[in-house]
């Protein structure tokens, strides 16, 4: 084992390197460029596929092409860059191909900014690209788990064949924290039964999402459905901090979960029962996990770095049995955590709705 | 004349498995479509090359869309216009396997136009077979890229205008124009001499792929009966007359003779070495201060860029990960990195650390005016600010922090060379705090410093901070 002091943007490489992914296809932009080019720099150097592609579009549809082959396949982008792949994402979800994304969210919309957001939740865990689909989304908060969660993001990739997604921010992603680097275990997944990598074994294999007739295509849909239901019944993951007694449930992801740990400390020293709950599968979202604390606490408060996308999960969790508040900032400000302290003490609602 | 019979290929079996629906004997095409014509010639090269078993097929959007259907080899299907993006990352991940992308003009010269000039420019081992049927087949009809001037379409009523839709594009012209592609060739299918043409460009460019050489690509003039509105010997006479002189027939580019450059070769190296999983630099130096007890130390460092400030801040955040503590380093990134002012914020903690936004700092390294400027009235009471005043002067912190003026660039300048600056104060902030011990400010420093014969001067540097920090108290 090593321990490393890295951005969390190389983690995420160290996490590809170590998960066996053997297909890098990238294109640059901040703030998500140092992925792309620690890739270029140990990729190539392991005998392993990387190419600067000539668009997000490209790059995408490269990760489908060796993904198709068996072999496991990532990109990792920015907003804007997303929003160009999601077309490849449905694609590899109906064909039901394991590839890795990771999308380090800028301001938005449009050209936006390169301060971090969070304005991606919607396009991540929704579907972003047309179809009935699924990302598994995962939302780590350190170095530690960029590096982690990729792998893991493979492993789950793998097992569903299905895409999976770390879903991150411009602090996360620039952020340098220390990592522990250990060999990894690969779960081995028979290939041959899916893929097509050009050997007379799998000639009878077929990779596409097309199907003509419109039973077929409700029976692909279905399938995919019934996938998801299992993925939802055992891929959820979370965060508890401090919430035994806690009378207020403090709810983010990504970097504000970090800021949200501080102002539960602050205020448990203060005296109040502040607790967080930080989803870290963003979907399946832990709906039950806060559904749990509607008869502990007497309010929920979301905070997140986008005008209102967490919060609509949150909400149809506690279905408005508690009342849920709301702190936001966008455009990659990032609020203090006195300035979360007293939002929480304000209990005003600033959603959109 | 004497023509030879064929049997079926076996890379297009007597059954289409894959297709759907009780007729598995039959295309899906239009009589006298062009793709049903070359789809037989492809079966029956790639039995004749043997490849059969390392053939990765990606089929299109477009009519070629269920191209999978006849093929008994590996198949993909692709998104409009991304077969080239989609062969690229295949070919790539199985070097072995003998990858066709298949497209039509729509997907391969407007849609997917960046990525075919790429992925020909790329050299990729692949080949494509371009199908230039003048328009679109599959949507019913309407203007493709290589649409013929005048040529009436579902959305050129009055015929394509050159001056509203531009002139049709030459694919293997446009193509020849990259120095990378080893072999283009237009060839069409007309009567049995052009089809025994098409025949052997196909075999030419599928063996160019199997030696390993580089990107070919065969483009066809092929009919579209249905989307043309002639019945088919019609249509076939058509590309005769119409399509000939716009698109000249023959071979566009021939590299197989030339000499390819050597490529240096690089040793393969294994996932220990190159992530370094057995480096040490993690290990817990022995000497770390200030052990067992309670660290929470929040820093900002802010300067110019180019005075090594966000450097500073990761020497700081690495040798405190050396001394066993949680750290976290956040630097202000993007633009402003480039020139201008550079800042950074750096935690330091004996447990868990939350947020590592540093709105209110404790310790204040301010390496230029501006940064002490902005940043002074954050410091929390019984902080502490650092600044150079080599470079700030008359200035005063808040009353409830006490002040270490450093010279920093003097002292650097005395050493002879000022970029060691940033070392200086890193010497005066060890010295006032305990969260890192000094040989592990020196590992880190070891870490940083590239260039090994640099490190006595910032080993001086380090030295002269620690001493200056004890003359610098201000008030
Ligand atoms: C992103 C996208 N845009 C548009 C379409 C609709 N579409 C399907 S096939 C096609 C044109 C295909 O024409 P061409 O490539 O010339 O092939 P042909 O059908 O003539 O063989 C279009 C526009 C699509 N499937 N996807």
């Amino acid at each position: 084992m090593a321990r490393k002091l890295m951005k969390g943007n190389v983690a995420v490489v160290m996490g590809a390197v170590l998960a066996d992914c053997r297909s890098f296809y990238g294109y640059p932009i901040t703030p998500a460029s140092e992925i792309t080019e620690t890739a270029a720099n140990l990729f190539p150097r392991l005998g392993r596929s990387f190419l600067q592609a000539e668009s997000e579009v490209a790059a995408i549809n490269m990760v489908y092409g060796a993904a198709s082959t068996g072999v496991r396949a990532m990109t990792a982008s920015s907003s804007p860059g997303i929003s160009l792949k999601q077309e490849g994402i449905s694609y590899a979800a109906g064909s039901q191909l394991p590839i890795v994304v990771v999308d380090v969210m800028r301001g938005g919309p449009g050209l936006g900014n390169i301060g971090p957001e969070q304005s991606d939740y919607f396009q991540m865990t929704k579907g972003g690209g047309h179809g009935n689909y699924r990302n598994i989304v995962l939302a780590p908060n350190c170095a530690q788990e960029m590096c982690d969660f990729t792998i893991l993001a493979f492993e789950l990739a793998d097992r569903y064949r299905n895409p999976a997604v770390i879903l991150t921010d411009g602090f996360i992603g620039q952020m340098m924290e220390p990592v522990d680097l250990k060999p990894v275990e690969i779960e081995p997944v028979d290939k041959k039964g899916w893929a097509v990598d050009g050997t007379g074994d799998t000639t009878d294999n077929l990779i596409c999402s097309i199907f003509l007739a419109p039973e077929d295509l409700e029976a692909h849909n279905t399938v995919l459905r019934e996938k998801y239901r299992r993925i939802s019944e055992t891929e959820i993951r979370f965060e508890e901090y401090r919430t035994e007694d806690a009378n207020v449930l403090l709810i983010g992801y990504g970097v504000v979960s970090r800021l949200l740990i501080s102002v539960v400390d602050e205020a448990r020293r203060a005296g109040k029962r502040y607790g967080l709950l930080r989803p870290i599968s963003l979907w399946p979202f832990p709906t039950d996990a806060i559904r749990k604390y509607i008869h502990q606490v007497d309010s929920f408060f979301v905070c997140e770095l986008s005008h209102g996308q967490l919060i609509e999960d949150v909400r149809l969790a506690v279905a408005e049995e508690k009342p849920v508040n709301f702190y936001s900032r966008s455009g990659g400000v990032v609020p203090s955590t006195e300035e979360i302290h007293r939002a929480i003490l304000d209990g005003k609602e600033e959603v959109l709705s | 004349m004497k023509y030879k019979v064929r049997e079926k290929p076996i890379s297009m079996p007597d059954v289409f498995t894959h297709k759907p629906g009780t007729d598995q004997q039959s295309t899906h095409y239009c009589p006298g479509c062009g793709h049903g014509n070359l789809h037989k010639i492809i079966g029956e090269t790639l039995d004749e090359l043997g490849v059969r078993e390392n053939t990765i097929l990606i089929s299109p959007v477009g009519c070629s869309v269920f191209a999978y259907y006849y093929f008994d080899v590996g198949n993909i299907q692709a998104a409009h216009g991304r077969a080239p993006a989609v062969a690229t990352g295949a070919k790539r991940a199985q070097p072995h396997s003998l990858v066709i992308s298949y497209q039509g003009d729509g997907d391969l010269a407007a849609i997917g136009g960046n990525n075919i000039i790429q992925a020909a420019n790329r050299g990729e081992n692949i080949t494509v077979i371009f199908v230039n049927n003048a328009i679109y087949g599959m949507t019913g009809g309407q203007m493709a890229p290589t649409t013929l001037p005048g040529q009436h379409t579902s959305t050129t009523p009055r015929g394509r205008s050159v001056r509203n839709e531009g002139p049709p594009i030459r694919v293997c012209e446009l193509l020849a124009a990259l120095d990378t592609p080893v072999y283009l060739e237009r060839t069409a299918i007309i009567d049995p001499k052009t089809i025994g043409k098409t025949r052997r460009a196909i075999k030419k460019a599928l063996q160019i792929q199997k030696d390993g050489l580089g990107f070919s690509l065969v483009e066809i003039l092929s009919a579209c009966p249905t989307g043309w509105k002639l019945p088919p010997p019609e249509a076939r006479r058509w590309i005769e007359e119409n399509m000939l002189e716009y698109f000249p027939l023959g071979v566009y580019r021939d590299k197989t003779k030339e000499e390819r450059p050597a490529e240096e070769e690089y040793p393969i190296e294994d996932v220990a070495a190159v992530l370094g999983l057995d480096d040490d630099t993690g290990d817990v130096s022995p000497d770390r201060s200030g052990e067992g007890e309670e660290v929470h130390e929040a820093l900002k460092i802010a300067g110019f860029g180019g005075q090594g400030i966000l450097l500073l801040g990761e020497i700081i955040a690495e040798a405190g990960m050396i001394s066993g503590r949680q750290v976290t380093w956040l630097p202000s990134y993007g633009p402003e990195m480039r020139g201008g002012t550079a800042n950074c914020q750096v935690v330091l903690s004996s447990g868990r650390i939350g947020t590592p936004l540093v709105s209110r700092p404790n310790v204040l390294v301010a390496m230029n005016r501006p940064s002490f400027e902005k940043f002074a009235g954050d410091v929390t009471d019984g902080g502490a600010i650092l600044y150079d005043s080599s470079l700030i002067q008359d200035v005063s912190a808040p009353a409830a922090v006490s002040e270490f003026a450093i010279p920093a660039t003097q002292i650097a300048a005395d050493l002879g060379n000022t970029r060691v600056a940033n070392v200086v104060m890193l010497g005066a902030y060890m010295a006032i705090n305990r969260s890192m011990g000094r040989d592990a400010v020196m590992k880190s420093i070891a870490i940083h410093i590239r260039k090994k014969d640099l490190l006595p001067l910032n080993e001086k540097a380090l030295h002269k901070g620690m001493e200056a920090v004890k003359s610098a108290a201000v008030g």
